[in-house]
């Protein structure tokens, strides 16, 4: 995948290593936007970021153990949707917590006008982004090819390394 | 000032970062080289986006501008 041709278009490389609904967005917003101004894009997802690739998406978000992250209710008043609500640290941890702070983000986003993480990775695919799912990732916590969607290449980390030694931008995610 | 006629309207109301860049790249695939493009976008992130797109992609920005709350944008489809 060595680039030798001079005028090949400018190449960008991305490593998903996150698996949660807020970091799936970073690599794939990225990747879609450089497929649109025409680069040659490649987002290779090993660890937590493999899941992303999985056919039915699952991404979920926790405030737990991330205090920067804002919370804030989709509905209501103006006024009311800026409150940045306190939520103590326990409380955070009940059941289906999880599932709450899933649901108000992604609510969040649609009402703001975000395109949704099964969306964008359409977008990618579409674009021929190249969806790189990591081996060892696989092999380790049990997936297999079929697992995901049909786009995606396996591959390695010196795979990875030789699409990005000639990229103009490598980002770690 | 010249008037500027589009041959093709794109509508990217309500669509946030990455999308008007994407709407537009595909939009203007399915034109002919020469040809002009109207985008309209809300998104404040717009204007720096679709110059960095047009740069990166070698199609030529016309005019933007801003119209009460939308962002008003012409391409030309250089390649």
């Amino acid at each position: 995948m060595s680039k030798s041709d001079p005028n090949a278009p400018k190449r960008l490389a991305i490593i998903a290593s996150k698996g949660t609904l807020d970091w799936a967005y970073p690599p794939l917003i990225l990747a879609s936007a450089g497929a649109a101004m025409g680069w040659d894009v490649a987002i290779f997802h090993t660890f937590y970021g493999l899941p992303l690739l999985l056919k039915e998406l699952q991404a979920e978000v926790t405030p737990l153990g991330n205090p920067a992250m804002p919370m804030k209710m989709p509905f209501g008043p103006d006024g009311f949707q800026k409150i940045n609500w306190p939520i103590p640290t326990a409380l955070q941890t009940a059941p289906g917590f999880n599932a709450l702070a899933t649901g108000l983000m992604k609510q969040t986003f649609k009402n703001k006008g975000v395109a949704s993480i099964p969306e964008l990775r359409g977008m990618c695919v579409e674009a021929g982004v190249n969806m790189i799912a990591c081996q060892m990732t696989m092999t380790v916590f049990g997936f297999e090819k079929d697992d995901f969607i049909p786009e995606c290449t396996v591959g390695g980390a010196g795979m990875f390394l030789d699409y990005a030694a000639d990229a103009d931008v490598q980002l770690f995610i | 000032m010249t008037t500027l006629q589009e041959d093709k309207t794109l509508d990217c109301s309500g669509m946030l970062c990455p999308v008007p860049v994407i709407k537009t790249s595909k939009a203007i695939k399915e034109m002919q080289i020469g040809q002009v493009l109207k985008m309209v976008a809300t998104d404040p992130g717009a204007p720096p986006d679709m110059v960095a797109w047009a740069r990166q992609t070698g199609n030529e920005l016309l005019d933007s501008h801003k119209e009460g709350d939308k962002f008003i944008f012409y391409f030309r489809r250089v390649k």
